[in-house]
């Protein structure tokens, strides 16, 4: 294209995307060695036989880390995991910044600017260290949070050791990742023109009518946005338990994750070839997760520019 | 999507006409409410922190004292006749009075007056194990001296700094360049490249993570802090999308002042760009200082095999693993000493940080 094109620049036109392609250079040497180049490859990967702690010599081997796949239990045991979790975790990432944001904007809250300062700084607790705090909070006998169920007359389960609790237990640790959520969310909410709201009033709406039919249909861009960045990253959830009990999976298996397995097949075990066919099913269920959200956006995501219908 | 974003909002103005009286009585009941309710919230939020922080002065045995209180606290004793005898709150009279128990019995006790030893021991009728001991408040600090020399905490520190800092330099210079690619020049292909740039930002690292890996292995990179150095210097999509957002801002017309001089584009940068862009700058380096400071994979998988180069996050997450549950105390203090930078950079910095938040959060 840009060779078809040349001969119609002008000298000072080429010389200007000459500068521009120069200063872009670093990104575009980046993008191709951390990224374009990556991708392809991992897909290649997939084909071979590669592992860095033994010496084989490397062949084409077809769809077999494809075929694999079908009989590895691990790999549909661990997506379930993942998926169980997503199921628990995802509404808290969505609508709790949001609560959180309508709360900040709220008219009525004096001294909204401090809050919002203190609602954001634990995102940029280092992660690990936020993982320590919050397991300490848990602990079944001395964390705060069964101390304060006790108070109300609840025995308090032991979150991260039972199987029935560890999902809501992971989902608590995670709540100090909420402040960029926040600051998106009340963002949008600022966007939002008042003369709806008045509109709305006129119209007899309460509290809640207002919420309804004003603050959800305006901020869904922003709902679709934080639900679309939420299912990428839950999808490749692993860490928190990599910190907790070091990959054991513990309790029983049940924090067993997707990424974890991929890790542990490249990192531990050095097989790249079948870690590489891992991250492959994880972008394709990714893209698929993905594309279901961007083709459902049409019927709930209110794109306030095109003046379309509802 | 809009500049608004950046501009300060005016904080909404009282309707003048609401000078109803009862309406005016409901806003400032409505407005102590909302505003109570966060307080509870907002410590509800933060209170980990606090137990971390109490939990950081405590010795294990006072953690698990029965009964142990939220602050550092240790049992009274007290000297009488060269022993020590411990000191419990005993109901006289109808004034409790902090006094030393040197005689137990089931049904009387020897009690001793702290205050006025010289009294003589005091019969009190009652069985002293209904009694609660009396507390001092006994912060130690051995737990932040212990972690500091347990988990090398200097040689960690020194790693992360450095590492924040070497890739700050890359971070700051390569998408600045690039940003100024994308702001001030057309070329065929540009917005279909800054699409490109944008949906990196969507891609799981896992597509991308084992060839890389893989290279840098054979490059022997592995073991040492160059994969997680050199890649800063190649720019990253958050980055430059931040610093375009400004520059777009940034008026030409010195730009084209300075072209007329006969300044290259480069020229124009150093002198006429960058002087203007600092708020931007800034906000950079302290979104990579936070972001490196607390990066955990990377360092994880690039630097396993060398301890001695580790960094504060992974070097804390494996002290946490041996020593496992037996001392909170010393894993909290850890803790705070490995949060405390970003933190107060946070703090310092924070109008800078949330407004590029709500810049690459909002407006892609």
């Amino acid at each position: 294209m840009i060779a078809l094109r040349r001969p119609r620049m002008s000298r000072l036109a080429w010389h200007e995307a000459r500068s521009g392609l120069l200063f872009l250079s670093p990104w575009i040497i980046g993008f191709l060695a951390f990224t374009l180049i990556p991708i392809v490859a991992t897909l290649i990967f997939t084909f071979l036989n590669i592992k860095l702690n033994q010496d084989v010599p490397l062949r084409f081997v077809g769809f077999d880390n494809y075929l694999a796949l079908f009989g590895d239990s691990q790999v549909w045991d661990s997506l379930l995991v993942t998926l169980k979790f997503a199921a628990i975790s995802l509404p808290v990432a969505v609508v709790l910044p949001f609560a959180v944001a309508l709360l900040l904007n709220s008219r009525s809250l004096r001294g909204s600017s401090l809050f919002r300062v203190l609602f954001f700084m634990p995102y940029t607790v280092p992660f690990v260290a936020g993982v320590l705090i919050w397991a300490q909070m848990l602990n079944s006998d001395s964390g705060w949070i069964n101390g304060l169920l006790g108070v109300v007359g609840i025995q308090g389960p032991d979150w991260l050791n039972d199987q029935g609790w560890v999902y809501p237990g992971l989902v608590i640790i995670g709540i100090w990742g909420i402040g960029g959520g926040i600051i998106v969310n009340q963002a949008g909410l600022r966007g939002i023109p008042t003369e709806l709201y008045d509109a709305a009033r006129i119209d007899g709406a309460g509290w809640w009518g207002q919420l309804r039919h004003v603050t959800l249909p305006m901020m869904s861009p922003v709902i679709f946005y934080t639900l679309v960045l939420a299912v990428v990253e839950v999808l490749q959830y692993f860490l928190v338990p990599l910190v907790l009990n070091q990959g054991t999976g513990e309790p029983g298996g049940s924090t067993r994750f997707f990424n974890l397995y991929l890790y542990q097949t490249f990192f531990s075990y050095q097989d790249m070839s079948y870690g590489a066919t891992l991250a492959w099913l994880l972008f394709i269920i990714t893209l698929a997760f993905t594309g279901i959200l961007f083709w459902s956006a049409r019927f709930w995501v209110y794109y306030a520019g095109e003046g379309s219908s509802s | 999507m809009s500049v608004a974003a950046q501009r300060p909002i005016p904080a909404l103005p009282l309707q003048k006409t609401q000078t109803h009286r009862r309406r005016s009585l409901r806003e400032t009941r409505n407005s102590f409410l909302v505003t109570f309710f966060s307080v509870l919230v907002i410590a509800a939020f933060l209170s980990p922190l606090l137990r971390s922080f109490a939990l950081s002065f405590q010795t294990p045995e006072q953690i698990s004292q029965v009964d142990a209180p939220l602050w550092p606290a240790s049992p009274l004793t007290f000297q009488y006749q060269g022993r020590e005898f411990p000191v419990y709150k005993v109901s006289i009279n109808g004034v409790t009075k902090e006094m030393a128990l040197v005689k137990k019995g089931r049904t009387e006790s020897q009690l001793v007056d702290p205050a006025n030893p010289g009294a003589g021991q005091i019969t009190w009728q009652g069985a002293w194990r209904t009694l609660q001991p009396a507390l001092t408040f006994d912060p130690t600090f051995d737990n932040y001296t212990d972690v500091w020399r347990l988990l090398n905490y200097p040689r960690l520190l020194f790693n992360t700094a450095a590492i924040a800092l070497i890739g700050l330099i890359g971070t700051v210079v390569s998408c600045t360049l690039v940003a100024y690619g994308f702001a001030r020049f057309r070329f065929p292909g540009r917005s279909f490249l800054f699409l490109i740039l944008i949906s990196t930002i969507f891609l799981p690292a896992a597509v991308t993570l084992i060839p890389t890996y893989t290279i840098f292995v054979k490059l022997g990179w592995v073991g040492t802090w160059l994969p997680l150095l050199v890649p800063t210097f190649f720019a990253n999509a958050y980055d430059v999308f931040l610093l375009r957002q400004y520059l777009l801002t940034i008026p030409r017309e010195m730009d084209e002042a300075a072209a007329i001089d006969g300044a290259g584009p480069l020229r124009t940068l150093i002198s006429v760009i960058v002087p203007q862009a600092w708020p931007v700058i800034i906000a950079v380096a302290i979104f990579h200082l936070v972001y490196s400071w607390n990066d955990f994979f990377a360092p994880l998988i690039y630097l396993s095999t060398k301890p001695e180069l580790q960094t504060l996050a992974v070097g804390l997450a494996q002290f946490s693993a041996n020593r496992s549950a037996q001392e909170p105390g010393l894993i909290q203090a850890g803790t705070l000493l490995t949060l405390i930078v970003p933190v107060i950079l946070f703090l310092i910095f924070q109008r800078v940080f949330m407004r590029g938040v709500v810049i690459t959060g909002v407006e892609k």
